[in-house]
């Protein structure tokens, strides 16, 4: 009996795992636990997009892609075990999805020659191709969401906020912690008054920060939060009455869950982004003809256009045209993690190759190279309107201080360098 | 007044309603721990599943949707009907006698006489099961929770203060709801351990259960009952915090807000609960205010807990707590 169960076992795991010549992509997702609704929309993005692929193109240049999901709970333990569990069948590229979790699988990812795609969060100095040889950051990192809030406020400014009191709410751990260093350097670049107001873990009692807030009348709130944290920023923020169209995100503070449970007190509220938001793309038509209607979405399908969904749809889209690349390349259809690594090394992202794709102006236009992994650094604002329910960009994907992050970026990988023993390669 | 006198004086009223909010949460810990000596790890998932219901009936959500579609290939989400607040509370305080009713029967039942880790290890096992359970029965997206509360500034505090001292002070309209709420609370809780048939069964379970037993007392249907008053306390915590956030699954955090007042309060103690908010609640707010922006601020998380250490050291059974004199 024992032996017929093993062997059942054996026969179920060899037909639940990848056919060899599948190309495997690994999804680190969360959707259980308290950061379960911004994990959801992610994963199903990622998912649907290489369903897409599968069912419209038949794969990736012939091969079929396999999304292989792992449950991480947003815990970096459990992260680093899916990790683990999964870079045997022949993982491509991961997406931690997870600061902590990035941090953990660096050294690890390098080691075994995979690349991790850290896009919009990680380690932010990983954009110094020299010394992160298998991290990628693109198309924007922290401190470019940071120059880009900047930017954003000197646009609307006339080019001036000198004097100008900003805040800084942030939550208060190493992700929260990445915008100050660089908005200091700005505070001294501009000469706008910055403070930092620290929450803690998860955020959901905000009353000393937003009375604080209240008292010292800041001219503009910049919000680094996750969670629960952003929800109540937001309605506190709306509690003391301040201006939602002087506050902003990063865009982890940025999708539907954060705005929509204060109502129309959230109306204005502005976040830093990416890519695009909404529907309004030739690229959703197939997305509904292949995978909902065809019922293969990896959710419900209710999440379709959302944020992050988008962001998750996003990501996969550029894990699937670096993994073109990669057989270019190559010259060959089965790559190897290797091959994935080069071919994200070598990726070109330009507005006509987005149009191609269906998805025009849905992200900003840059080119990754050995010692640039972070892509051009352009960032977008957009802005939530409560009567709709919906987000708009309200700018263009605009350039950020490349001046002062680049001398930032070049100090923190220099020291991870001089730590790790690492010689500086693309010479 | 100085400027800074008048802001601390802000805080301090501030801290207050903070209080009143951590002690909703720390009342249900309390009802359960006097009434059967089981610490309730439960106690924050209760508020979360407690408001999810809410939720869920308000707005004519089916049920365990995920499970039904995926099991039968159907496509189903809403009923197509909305419920009012109030008919929804009632409802979701069925259900939560419903729960009390399922973890006796199938989890407390079989581990009287047990040692009190057991049982508190079995309100951990609870917690995950409740907040799994929760996650399929009414998925893991933030929902909106409106029940006609008022929130926030109170313009009148505000016009008044800053005729006073010329500056107005900020008070949300949901922490004075949950100030008279909590009053009114620990008023109908008093009235009906002291002066219900019930409430005396409940005191007298609590004092000692093979005494209770030997007067025909049902220690089942106490347990119950106390399980469902802890329900109804779990579903007012949930209303009020998840008016404020969103219902979302952090809410089930909220526990550990309750626990400094607990210990600071004591655990057996219902005034103890809330006199215990109340000094976490504006000791935390007022050293924020004043050493916070000197350390670099968010003190009151690992405050909350210093103060009710350094009580603690002076009174270790909490301020309102039963004092344990062991004859050996």
């Amino acid at each position: 009996m024992k032996m017929k169960l093993a062997t059942a076992a054996l026969s179920a795991l060899i037909a639940a795992g990848p056919a060899l010549a599948d190309l495997t992509f690994p999804s680190l997702s969360y959707r259980t636990g308290a950061y379960a609704a911004g994990g959801i929309p992610f994963a199903d993005g990622y998912a649907d997009y290489f369903t897409l692929l599968n069912e419209r193109d038949g794969g990736i240049g012939g091969v079929k892609a396999n999304v292989l999901e792992c449950e991480t709970g947003y815990n970096t333990e459990k992260g680093v075990e899916c990790y683990e569990s999964t870079k045997g069948a022949g993982a491509l590229v991961y997406q931690p999805l997870s600061t902590g979790i990035t941090y953990q699988l660096i050294p690890k990812a390098t080691a075994d020659g995979i690349p991790i795609h850290s896009m919009g969060y990680g380690r932010t100095s990983a954009k110094n191709g020299k010394v992160f040889s298998n991290v990628f950051n693109y198309p924007a990192n922290y401190w470019d969401g940071a120059s880009g809030a900047v930017n954003y406020l000197l646009e609307i400014n006339g080019g001036d906020i000198k004097g100008k009191k900003i805040a800084l709410v942030y939550h208060n751990s190493a992700y929260g912690k990445e915008p100050i260093r660089t908005l200091e350097e700005l505070s001294k670049k501009h000469g706008f008054e910055l403070s930092t107001l620290p929450v803690d873990h998860p955020g959901q009692e905000q009353k000393s920060q937003w009375l604080q807030i209240r008292r010292d009348k800041p001219d503009y709130v910049l919000m680094w939060g996750w969670g629960v944290m952003n929800q109540v920023a937001v309605q506190e923020a709306a509690n003391i009455r301040f201006p939602m169209e002087n506050f902003i995100g990063i865009w982890w503070s940025g999708s539907e869950n954060d705005v929509l449970p204060a109502g129309d007190a959230a109306n204005g509220y502005k976040a830093l982004t990416f890519h695009n938001v909404g529907t309004d793309f030739p690229l959703f038509d197939d997305l509904k003809k292949y995978v909902i209607d065809a019922g293969k979405a990896a959710g419900a399908g209710d999440q379709v256009g959302t944020v992050l969904y988008n962001r998750g749809l996003y990501a996969a889209m550029l894990a699937a045209e670096a993994a073109k690349k990669a057989q270019e390349i190559s010259g060959k259809a089965d790559i190897t993690a290797a091959d994935m690594r080069d071919g994200m090394e070598a990726l070109e992202i330009t507005e006509a190759k987005m149009a191609e794709l269906g998805l025009p102006n849905f992200g900003p236009t840059f080119s990754v190279s050995c010692e640039n992994h972070g892509g051009d650094a352009l960032v977008g604002v957009t802005q939530w309107d409560a009567t709709s329910k919906t987000w708009s960009l309200i700018s263009d994907f605009k350039p950020t201080d490349g001046d002062v992050i680049g001398a930032l970026i070049e100090e923190d990988s220099s020291a991870y360098a001089t730590e790790n023993n690492i010689s500086p390669r693309c010479n | 007044m100085s400027d800074q006198l008048i802001y601390a004086t802000e805080v301090i009223l501030n801290g207050l309603m903070a209080g009143v909010l951590y002690a909703l949460v720390a009342l249900g810990f309390v009802l359960i721990y006097k009434a059967s000596g089981i610490f309730n790890y439960a106690q924050g998932v209760m508020a979360l599943f407690a408001a999810m219901t809410l939720v869920g009936i308000m707005n004519g959500q089916v049920p365990f949707a995920h499970l039904i579609n995926a099991t039968f290939g159907v496509h189903v989400t809403h009923f197509g009907w909305t419920i009012p607040a109030l008919l929804a509370i009632l409802l979701t305080m069925g259900v939560m006698i419903l729960l009390a009713w399922a973890v006796q029967q199938f989890v407390m039942r079989h581990l009287v006489g047990q040692e009190p880790i057991i049982l508190f290890m079995a309100t951990i096992g609870l917690a995950y099961f409740l907040e799994g359970v929760a996650d399929l029965m009414w998925g893991s997206e933030i929902k909106t929770l409106d029940v006609g509360l008022p929130q926030g500034l109170n313009v009148w505090i505000d016009d008044t203060t800053y005729g006073i001292f010329g500056y107005g002070f900020f008070i949300d309209n949901l922490d004075i709801v949950a100030t008279v709420i909590a009053a009114l609370l620990v008023a109908a809780l008093v009235a009906f351990s002291q002066y219900t048939k019930q409430g005396r069964a409940m005191r007298a379970v609590a004092d000692d259960h093979q005494a209770a037993l030997s007067v025909g007392i049902s220690l089942n249907f106490i347990w119950v009952l106390v399980w469902s008053v802890a329900g109804f306390v779990a579903l007012v915590a949930g209303i009020m915090w998840g008016t404020k956030s969103g219902v979302q699954f952090s809410l089930s955090l909220i526990a550990l807000k309750a626990l400094p007042v607990l210990m600071l309060g004591g655990f057996t103690s219902i005034p103890g609960a809330i006199v215990g908010g109340l000094i976490i609640g504006v000791g935390e707010k007022l050293f924020e205010f004043a050493v916070g922006p000197l350390v670099g601020g968010a003190t009151e998380n690992w405050f909350a807990y210093v103060l009710a250490l350094i009580f603690l050291v002076f009174r270790p059974q909490g301020l309102f707590g039963e004092k344990i004199i062991e004859r050996v």
